[in-house]
C-alpha cells in the first residue's frame, strides 16, 4: 500500500515536470508572464514531491518491507539503520530517484534567485531542468521502479508495478543485503558527492541553452553560473577522490585507480568540466572562443548523463547486456537528442558568437589555455575510446576484448605530462600578449632549481627516466607556482607594510579565483607525486607463512604473529583478523597491522580490509588473502609497498581547500552589474 | 603561424604516444613458481568470468583455480607468453588486459585527436579573423585586460624593492 503511494507521488511529480516544460514554452511564446510564473512554481513543487517519494522509499527500507523488490535487493534485517538509509543509492532504481531528488533541489535553488535582470533566461532554464528531471523520473516510472513489489503468480515469483491477476504478494523472510563493498563509509559518501557534482553541472548547461535560445549570447550566462560550475567541480572532484580512497581501502588490490569503465565514466565529465572551467576565463577576459565554451558545457552535460547510466548499469560490458537492458536505448536516445539539439542551437547562433578580439600571441595565456583544452579533450578521447572499444570490437569482429590499464597509462601519460608543464607556465603568461623574453625572465630561476632537484633525485632516489621527467615537471610547476604566489606576497609586504601571513591572507582573499586556482595547481602536483610513486615504484609479494614466520619486501620485514576468527551474529558478519608486525631493515619494530577478511553471510561476499602503515615516504599495505581454519599449513598474505602514495591524499585535502577558496561566495556579486565590472577594472586591480 | 605551431605540437604528441605504445616490459622466467611468479602472469590477464577484474586480485574460487593452472604451467616450464596464449585460446581475447590488435587500439584515438585538432584550429582561424562589424565588438571594445595591469603593478613593486 505504502509502496503504491510512493509510485503514485512519483507519477504526479512526472506530470508536474511535464506541465512545467509545456507551461514555460507556451508562456514564452504567448508572452504570458503568468504562465511562466506557473511553470516556475510547478518546478518548485517537484522538490517537496520528490522528498515525499524519497521519504516513502526510506521508510520502506528501514522497516524491512521485503515485499518491495528494491528493499529486498539492497537491505537485510541485520543491517544497521543508517546503512538502510544509505541503501537508497545502493541500487540502480534508488540512485536514479536520488538523482532526480538532487536535481529538483538544485533547480529550486536556482529558481529562487533574483531574476530581475535575466527574466528572458527563466523559461528556458526551467525547460532544460524539467526535461532532465522528467527523463530521470520517467526512467524510474517506466523501467526501474523502486516501488515494484514481488508477487507470486502461476508463472513464478516476479516483481511487478501493478498487481497481476491471480497473484498474491510475496514477502521474503529476509533481504539479500547491501553488497558489503558498499557498506564502507567511503562508499556511503562517495556516490552522493559524485551525483552532486553531476547534477550541479546541469545548471550551467541550462543557462547555456537559455542563452542560445534567447540569443543573449554575451557572457552573462557564464557570469551567472561561474560559481555553480566551481561548486559542481568541487563535488565531482570530491566524489572522484573519495571513490579512489574507497577503492584503496576496500577493494584490496593495492591501488586506487584501475581504469575501470565505471571510474572512467566519472572522470570524463570531470575532464570536460575542467577544460570548461579554464576556457570560460578566456571568454570573460578576452571575449574569445564562445562556441567552444558552449560545446564544452554541452559535452559535460551529456557525459554526466552517460556517466550516471554507466555507473550503475554495467551495460557497456557487452553488446548483449546493452541490448537486454531496458534503459540502455533510452539513455542513448536522450543523450543523442540533447547533443544534436544543443549543437544545432550553436550552429543557429553561430554568427552572434563571434570572438570580440583576436588572438595575438602564441605565448599569451589564451593560447596556452587553448592548448590545455586540447589536451583535456585528447585525454577524453582516449578514455571514451577505451570505454567503447570493447563494444565496437564485439559488434564488428565478434571478438570480446578488455581495455585495461596498460592502454590508458601509455596513451594518457604523455598527455598528463604536457598538462603538468602547462600548469607551470600558463599562470606566468599574460592575457593578450607575452613574449619569450617576458616569459623567460620569470622562468629561468625556477627552471634551474627544478633541474637541480631532478639531479638530486637522480643521485638519491631513482634513475627511472619516466620518474625523472615526472619529478622534473612537478618540481618545475611547484616552483613556478610558489614563485608567482611569492611575488604577490612580497609586493604586498612592500606596498602595504604587512607581515608575511597577513600579506598571504589578504592577497588570497582579494583575488580568490586566482590564488584558489594556484592552491589547486599545487595540490595537483602533490597528487602527481603520489601517482608517480605508486605507478612506477609499487612493489608486491605474496607468500603463505605460518605463525612466527616472516616475509620480506623492499627492506621491510613483515612478521606473522597471530590470527583469530569470530562471528558477529547480530551484524551477520564473520571476521578473520591477523596480527602482523612490521620491521624496518635495521630490525626496528615500526608497528602492528591488522589485515582483515570480513565475510557477510547475507550477501555471501567477502571483503578484504588491508592493514596500512602510512608515512610520507611510502606505505606498507598488507592483505590477508587466504586463511584455512582446518588445514593449518599457513596463512597467505599479499604485501604491497606503495612509495609516496600518501602525497595523493595530502594533495586531495589541499585540493578541496583550493576550490573552496576559489568558490567561496562573495558578499553579493549580483548587485554589481556585469557591464560596470567590465568598465571598472581598477576596482579589482587596485585592491 | 599559429596553426603550424599547434599542428606541430599535435604531431609531437602523436609521436610520443606511439613511442610509449611500443615500450613493452621484458620479463624473465624461473623454474620453481612462487606466488609472485603466478601473480606476475595473472596480472597480465583478466578474469574470464567477472567483469573488469584482473586475475591476480579476483577473489572467486574459479579464479583461484585459474591461478593454480598458471602455477602448474609455470612448473612445466611454459613461458608467460605461452600461458597467455593458452588462456586466450580457451576463453577468448577478453582475458588479455589489452586488445590484441594494437594498431587499431592506439591509432583510432590518435587519428581522432589529430582530426579534432585540425578541425578545431580551422574553426578558430575563422573566428579569429577580425570581423569589424560584429555586434559584440561594435558595442564594447575589447575588454580591458586586468591581469596585465595587475602583473605590471607587481613588477613595479618588485622593482622598487630592488
Amino acid at each position: 500500500m505504502i509502496a503504491q503511494m510512493g509510485f503514485g507521488v512519483l507519477a504526479v511529480t512526472f506530470l508536474v515536470t511535464l506541465y512545467s516544460v509545456f507551461a514555460a514554452i507556451y508562456g514564452e511564446y504567448s508572452k504570458s508572464p503568468a504562465l511562466v510564473e506557473s511553470a516556475r512554481r510547478a518546478m518548485l513543487l517537484t522538490w517537496p514531491l520528490l522528498t515525499i517519494t524519497a521519504g516513502i522509499l526510506i521508510y520502506l527500507l528501514i522497516t524491512n518491507h521485503f515485499e518491495v523488490q528494491f528493499v529486498y535487493e539492497v537491505t537485510s534485517r541485520s543491517m544497521p539503520t543508517y546503512l538502510k538509509v544509505t541503501a537508497w543509492w545502493g541500487g540502480q532504481a534508488g540512485s536514479l530517484l536520488f538523482w532526480s531528488w538532487l536535481m529538483s533541489a538544485f533547480a529550486s535553488i536556482v529558481t529562487l534567485r533574483r531574476w530581475d535582470r535575466d527574466r528572458e533566461f527563466l523559461p528556458w532554464v526551467i525547460v532544460v531542468a524539467c526535461v532532465t528531471m522528467a527523463f530521470f523520473i520517467g526512467m524510474n516510472l517506466f523501467f526501474e521502479n523502486p516501488f515494484a513489489q514481488i508477487y507470486q503468480t502461476f508463472d513464478g515469483i516476479k516483481a511487478y508495478t501493478f498487481q497481476p491477476a491471480n497473484s498474491i504478494l510475496y514477502t521474503a523472510p529476509d533481504g539479500r543485503g547491501l553488497n558489503p563493498l558498499l557498506r564502507h563509509p567511503g562508499m556511503i559518501i562517495h556516490p552522493p558527492m559524485l551525483y552532486l557534482g553531476f547534477v550541479s553541472f546541469v545548471i550551467p548547461y541550462a543557462f547555456a541553452m537559455a542563452a542560445l535560445i534567447t540569443g543573449r549570447t554575451d557572457d552573462r550566462w557564464i557570469r551567472i553560473t561561474r560559481r555553480w560550475t566551481l561548486w559542481a567541480w568541487l563535488f565531482l572532484s570530491c566524489g572522484l577522490v573519495l571513490g579512489s580512497r574507497w577503492a584503496y581501502d576496500v577493494l584490496g588490490w593495492g591501488g586506487f585507480w584501475g581504469w575501470d569503465p565505471v571510474e572512467i565514466a566519472a572522470l570524463m565529465p570531470w575532464l570536460t568540466g575542467t577544460a570548461f572551467l579554464h576556457s570560460v576565463m578566456i571568454q570573460e577576459k578576452r571575449g574569445l572562443f564562445k562556441h567552444w565554451n558552449l560545446l564544452l558545457i554541452i559535452l559535460t552535460y551529456d557525459l554526466v548523463i552517460f556517466g550516471t547510466f554507466l555507473t550503475r548499469s554495467g551495460v557497456l560490458s557487452s553488446v548483449h547486456a546493452f541490448a537486454q537492458s531496458a534503459i540502455g536505448p533510452f539513455f542513448f536516445t536522450f543523450i543523442g537528442v540533447t547533443l544534436i539539439t544543443s549543437v544545432a542551437l550553436i550552429i543557429h547562433r553561430w554568427g552572434t558568437l563571434r570572438s570580440e578580439t583576436e588572438m595575438t600571441s602564441l605565448l599569451s595565456r589564451e593560447a596556452l589555455f587553448l592548448l590545455n583544452n586540447l589536451i583535456f579533450i585528447s585525454v577524453l578521447i582516449v578514455c571514451f575510446w577505451g570505454v567503447i572499444y570493447p563494444l565496437i570490437s564485439e559488434l564488428f569482429t565478434e571478438q570480446k576484448v578488455t581495455v585495461g590499464p596498460p592502454f590508458y597509462e601509455r596513451a594518457t601519460g604523455p598527455l598528463f605530462a604536457v598538462l603538468l608543464f602547462l600548469m607551470g607556465i600558463a599562470p606566468l603568461s599574460a592575457w593578450g600578449n607575452s613574449t619569450m623574453k617576458t616569459l623567460g625572465r620569470a622562468l629561468w630561476k625556477p627552471t634551474l632549481l627544478a633541474v637541480f632537484i631532478t639531479v638530486l633525485i637522480f643521485f638519491t632516489y631513482s634513475r627511472d627516466p619516466y620518474a625523472l621527467v615526472g619529478f622534473f615537471l612537478i618540481a618545475f610547476t611547484i616552483l613556478l607556482t610558489l614563485y608567482e604566489y611569492g611575488r604577490g606576497i612580497l609586493a604586498r609586504m612592500r606596498g602595504q607594510n604587512e607581515n608575511f601571513f597577513t600579506a598571504f591572507w589578504n592577497l588570497t582573499g582579494r583575488n580568490r579565483r586566482r590564488y584558489g586556482g594556484y592552491i589547486v595547481h599545487l595540490s595537483i602536483m602533490l597528487m602527481a607525486i603520489g601517482i608517480l610513486g605508486i605507478e612506477l615504484f609499487q612493489v608486491e609479494t605474496q607468500g603463505t607463512i605460518g605463525i612466527g614466520d616472516s616475509l620480506q619486501l623492499s627492506g621491510y620485514t613483515i612478521k606473522y604473529k597471530d590470527v583469530a576468527s569470530w562471528d558477529n551474529l547480530p551484524a551477520g558478519v564473520n571476521y578473520t583478523r591477523a596480527v602482523v608486525e612490521v620491521y624496518d631493515k635495521d630490525g626496528r619494530l615500526l608497528g602492528n597491522l591488522h589485515p582483515r577478511k570480513d565475510y557477510y553471510y547475507d550477501s555471501q561476499q567477502p571483503m578484504t580490509i588491508p592493514g596500512q602503515l602510512a608515512s610520507l615516504k611510502d606505505e606498507v599495505y598488507v592483505l590477508l588473502i587466504d586463511w584455512e581454519p582446518i588445514n593449518q599449513t599457513g596463512t597467505t598474505f599479499k604485501i604491497f609497498v606503495n612509495p609516496l602514495v600518501n602525497w595523493m591524499w595530502l594533495g586531495s585535502l589541499l585540493f578541496l581547500v583550493g576550490i573552496v577558496v576559489a568558490a567561496w561566495p562573495d558578499k553579493d556579486p549580483e548587485l554589481v552589474p556585469a557591464r560596470v565590472e567590465k568598465r571598472l577594472p581598477q576596482t579589482s586591480a587596485a585592491d | 603561424m599559429l596553426k603550424q605551431f599547434l599542428r606541430n605540437t599535435e604531431y609531437a604528441l602523436l609521436a610520443l604516444l606511439f613511442l610509449i605504445g611500443l615500450a613493452t616490459p621484458v620479463i624473465a622466467q624461473r623454474s620453481t613458481p612462487t606466488d609472485d611468479d603466478v601473480n606476475r602472469v595473472a596480472k597480465q590477464l583478466y578474469c574470464p568470468v567477472c567483469q573488469n577484474t584482473p586475475l591476480d586480485v579476483c577473489p572467486t574460487e574459479a579464479c583461484r583455480g585459474w591461478r593454480e593452472e598458471i602455477r602448474t604451467m609455470l612448473a612445466q616450464g611454459k613461458s608467460d607468453q605461452e600461458i597467455k596464449d593458452y588462456f586466450v585460446n580457451y576463453y577468448g581475447a577478453r582475458v588479455l588486459n589489452e586488445p590484441p590488435n594494437r594498431l587499431v587500439t592506439y591509432l583510432v584515438p590518435a587519428v581522432a585527436i589529430l582530426l579534432g585538432a585540425i578541425m578545431l584550429f580551422r574553426g578558430f582561424q575563422l573566428w579569429i579573423k577580425p570581423t569589424g562589424t560584429g555586434s559584440a565588438s561594435a558595442e564594447s571594445p575589447a575588454p580591458p585586460v586586468q591581469q596585465d595591469e595587475y602583473i605590471a603593478r607587481l613588477e613595479e613593486e618588485l622593482k622598487k624593492r630592488k
